[in-house]
């Protein structure tokens, strides 16, 4: 509950600072500070001190879950306004409300963490989707950006309207907008209403979490956005679309979960497929994470479909790691004069501290053991096993990982094995703050990749 | 705690070697670490330290079942035996000149040793994979830094190949932790797994292709020649001394006793493809000019027979492979610690090019002939034990199979001396005008080698009852 109403406010100081705020760097600082109290609610909310001690007659519902996902994404914003912040700025003329959007979508990540109604969600995911198209379109003399932009509040929209058309008819079955495992009762019609309710949500969520078939947006998107805002949007905003999705199917519809999983697996392997492969082909770094984000998603519906203990906890995980892991390589990609396979070559050489960072990074969206990306993906395997059957979907993601070594490799071949040119390496060279930044963020991951329960998953049983 | 520390010292030594600044500096912490290594492993066998040393136990992720244990029975104990030997030899070979950047060369070796220790070491099913992934990542960018032209692809192919079998073999892994009694990764709840005969059948050959690749068995080969070939020749030696051996020990460890019955069913198809691999790897190593692709070849005919042995499930056979793992190691070191010398020497590996050695370089040329026989497992050297008791266990199955993959012999015979031939004897050519006889590390290499060959051909009595409780329990499996 603190986040939604911290970053509710702290976007209004923001979007206020702007009025007085000259330099640029304080907008930064102010951030900052602001994402420091973004986490200290958010600690201060797994230990059950709250500035509001109200369900809102249960439009919310609290749980250790949800407070430590809130609390890893705070960290994760803390992580990205400290390596990513300076490069916001630079994006055009109005740095407090960059800032100030981002926070309102981060009150909007709270929402659809905690929402325990359907109308909830629905806001949760306006309020994280609105300030992201003004985001993307912000770069207003690039042609891409506009593009960008439009095609992103089109496919929003559209999907919004498939959203709200599902909670219609959900509404029709029930007679209610509450999560209360919607048992199918009454009468033909409502069972049918029902049915395509939730068929409507279903492919709604698969729209904001860039689901294979309905992921067209995504490359563009996060290809013409501004770079620091991809970043945002690949890790703390997918991220928290992912978690509604599976609180939804878990709090809201597990008693259809045999239905709903046999139409899930099938979007994971279509997902992982597409992905994975589209992403091989990419030449641009930048578009490969857009695909390799694809790719990903199909590990995290894991989690919508297996809707266990083990699914939750590996969704934890994979928020932790993925976000991390995503912020860093976004914050490096940001400083490359070119966003191409070349732009990395040798980069080793030059800045080796920074390229052993890129490297744990990398290993971890690949899922090599010692990074947390392994757990990550490990955790959603076993969910996935733990439900039974499925043979073939785990043979499948399997498969596909190690498909995706191949991209995220390619990387890591170019920065250490080949010699550096003239448009590759760094624009300028980075501070030390960006260093520990980064080191920071390498370090976690690393840590969670030897001791997932010590570091972060205890906590769920623990407090 | 010994057991630790073989994995920990290397481990240390090579976080730190990255620190380290100079690269004889780096050499000589690679060579102290690999020695003291060595020097446990050694006083662990002699009985210096208790029994009660090899092993290791201490809480992981008790939520999940996984600990970090570690067991060293007869088998691991010969394979990190090998494992201590190989290293000291191999960072021995490589001058601190010979690479740039070389305190990375060595502190990356250093590191797959950690790796491949845990791997022989591990009693707990996540560790084991654990250490199966790590294992690999140093080579990979050993193979990828140093080494031929066409290095990247090739090791990229071996990458992903590797990489593959491996994530196959996890799948299988938590199917499998699924099915023990309380959800756990140890390796005796993971023998005690219930399984229906179907379950065991999947579950084998996602393990087994993973083991496969590794070692690897025809039709898993493809990135074992170009790989052997593109590497820098002491990563090639711990590739195919040492990294081989996992996919080996993967077969004693967990394939066999995981699946015992799914074992014994699909037997022959693993020695049909293995003694496929064996005449097939035979002839093409007879048609190759260069020299390492040769012993590329010659090494899949021999790990071939190995993995034969092991599924022909009496104890002979099982028994002679299991002391070859350790044969094999020091032999195929031997061969190629003298390719290294040569490629310094002339600057080419290309039969063709090369002839007249004996005359240039004589005590190389006497240390090779005793490797080269050992390789053809010729009565005396060790390998001769070891195919021996193989081909008799081979025989006791079926003859057909005894009978062709007895080609393998005659064949390995063949091109062994062909190779033999043209290099060592013959015409002094071009590029083999101004050889220097051997000298310095690869020397030593080769005189440290020597008597492990002879004493192990004569007497291997010792080695028989190192991996004697493992046969044992191979042949309790499945009554």
């Amino acid at each position: 509950m603190n986040l939604i109403l911290l970053a509710a406010v702290w976007g209004i100081v923001m979007m206020l600072s702007g009025l007085f705020i000259k330099k640029k760097e304080n907008a930064v600082q102010l951030a900052f500070l602001g994402s420091l109290i973004l986490a200290g609610g958010c600690f201060a909310d797994l230990h059950e001190y709250a500035f509001i001690h109200s369900d809102f007659k249960g439009l919310l519902a609290y749980d250790k879950f949800s407070h430590l996902f809130l609390f890893i994404i705070s960290i994760a914003l803390i992580l990205y306004i400290w390596l990513t912040g300076k490069e916001v700025v630079k994006v055009g003329n109005h740095p407090s409300e960059y800032f100030a959007l981002l926070f309102f979508v981060m009150s909007g990540a709270g929402l659809v963490t905690l929402f325990n109604n359907l109308l909830i969600l629905f806001l949760g995911i306006e309020i994280l989707s609105i300030p992201l198209f003004i985001l993307t379109g912000s770069d207003k003399r690039n042609l891409k950006s506009n593009e960008a932009a439009l095609k992103y509040f089109l496919m929003g929209a559209f999907s919004t309207g498939i959203l709200l058309l599902g909670i219609a008819f959900i509404y029709g079955a029930t007679g209610s907008f509450q999560l209360v495992n919607y048992m199918m009762q009454g009468t033909e019609a409502a069972a049918i209403y029902h049915h395509i309710g939730l068929a409507l949500i279903l492919i709604a969520l698969s729209f904001k979490v860039s689901a294979v078939p309905f992921h067209f947006w995504t490359p563009d998107v996060y290809d013409g956005a501004p770079t620091p805002f991809t970043s945002f949007m690949a890790s703390i905003v997918k991220l928290a679309a992912f978690v509604g999705f599976a609180q939804l199917i878990l709090n809201g519809f597990s008693s259809d979960s045999a239905r709903i999983q046999s139409v899930v697996a099938l979007l994971i392997a279509a997902t992982l497929i597409i992905g994975n492969v589209a992403a091989v082909y990419q030449q641009s770094v930048k578009r490969m994470l857009a695909y390799s984000s694809i790719a990903q998603a199909g590990f995290m519906l894991m989690a919508v479909f297996a809707s266990n203990d083990m699914a939750r906890q590996g969704l934890l995980l994979y928020a932790a790691v993925y976000c991390l892991a995503n912020i860093g390589i976004f914050a490096v990609l940001t400083k490359m004069k070119d966003y191409t396979y070349e732009g990395f070559n040798g980069l080793a050489a030059k800045n080796p501290f920074i390229a052993f960072c890129l490297t744990v990074f990398l290993m971890s969206l690949a899922g090599i053991p010692l990074t947390g990306g392994f757990f990550a993906k490990y955790f959603l395997l076993a969910a996935v096993v733990k439900v039974g059957g499925y043979l073939w979907l785990v043979i499948t993601a399997v498969v596909f990982a190690a498909i995706s070594v191949y991209y995220y490799f390619k990387v890591i071949q170019a920065m250490y094995f080949k010699p550096a040119s003239d448009n590759s390496g760094l624009i300028t060279a980075v501070g030390s703050s960006f260093k520990v930044g980064l080191l920071l963020a390498a370090l976690l991951i690393l840590l969670l990749g030897i001791f997932p329960y010590q570091l972060l998953l205890d906590v769920l049983t623990v407090y | 705690m010994i057991a630790l520390l073989l994995i920990l010292i290397p481990l240390a030594g090579g976080l730190a070697g990255f620190a380290v600044k100079s690269a004889s500096l780096g050499r000589t912490l690679g060579l102290l670490v690999s020695l003291a290594t060595l020097a446990l492993m050694l006083g662990l066998l002699g009985g210096f330290f208790p029994a009660t040393q090899k092993s290791f136990f201490i809480d992981w992720l008790p939520q999940l079942g996984a600990d970090f244990s570690l067991k060293m029975d007869g088998v691991a104990a010969s394979l990190c035996l090998l494992t201590a030997f190989c290293f000291p030899v191999i960072i021995g070979s490589v001058k601190h000149t010979q690479y740039a950047n070389a305190n990375a060369f060595y502190s990356l070796l250093l590191l797959a040793y950690a790796g491949i220790n845990l791997v022989f070491l591990a009693a707990d099913g996540l560790l084991f994979y654990f250490g199966w992934e790590l294992a690999l990542i140093p080579v990979y960018f050993l193979c990828s830094k140093w080494g031929g032209e066409k290095r990247l692809q090739v090791t990229f192919k071996f990458f992903l190949y590797t990489f593959l079998g491996s994530l196959l073999m996890l799948a299988g892994l938590v199917y499998l932790y699924y099915h023990t009694a309380d959800y756990s990764f140890s390796l005796d709840a993971l023998y005690q797994a219930k399984l229906t005969p179907n379950q065991e059948t999947v579950l084998f050959w996602l393990f087994f292709v993973a083991f496969a690749i590794k070692m690897p068995v025809f039709p898993f080969h493809t990135w074992q020649p170009d790989t052997y070939e593109q590497s820098a020749t002491p990563v090639t030696m711990v590739l195919s001394a040492l990294m081989v051996k996992m996919g080996l020990f993967g077969v004693v460890r967990w394939l066999l006793p995981l699946f015992p019955h799914a074992s014994v069913q699909f037997a022959d198809v693993v020695i049909l493809l293995s003694v496929i691999g064996m005449i097939y790897a035979s002839m093409l190593a007879m048609k190759q000019d260069d020299i390492k692709r040769l012993i590329a070849y010659s090494s899949i005919a021999h790990i071939g027979l190995m993995s034969a042995a092991l599924f022909i499930h009496n104890a002979s056979g099982i028994q002679g492979a299991m002391i070859q793992f350790f044969s094999h190691g020091v032999n195929v070191l031997g061969m190629w610690l003298v390719v290294e010398w040569i490629e310094q020497q002339t600057g080419t590996r290309k039969i063709s090019e090369l002839g007249g050695l004996a005359q240039k370089a004589p005590i190389l040329t006497i240390l090779l002939i005793i490797v080269a026989l050992a390789n053809i497992a010729l009565p005396l050297t060790n390998a001769f034990v070891g195919e021996l008791m193989m081909f008799n266990g081979l025989f006791k199955y079926n003859l057909i199979y005894a009978a062709v993959g007895g080609l393998s012999i005659i064949l390995s015979a063949v091109y062994t001396l062909r190779m033999i031939q043209h290099v060592f004897y013959g015409e002094v050519k071009v590029a083999t005008a101004n050889v220097a006889d051997v000298m310095g590390g690869l020397k030593w290499g080769l005189l440290l080698i020597i008597p492990v060959i002879l004493v192990f051909g004569i007497y291997p009595t010792p080695m028989l009852n190192l991996v004697k409780d493992s046969v044992a329990f191979l042949l309790s499996l499945g009554k």
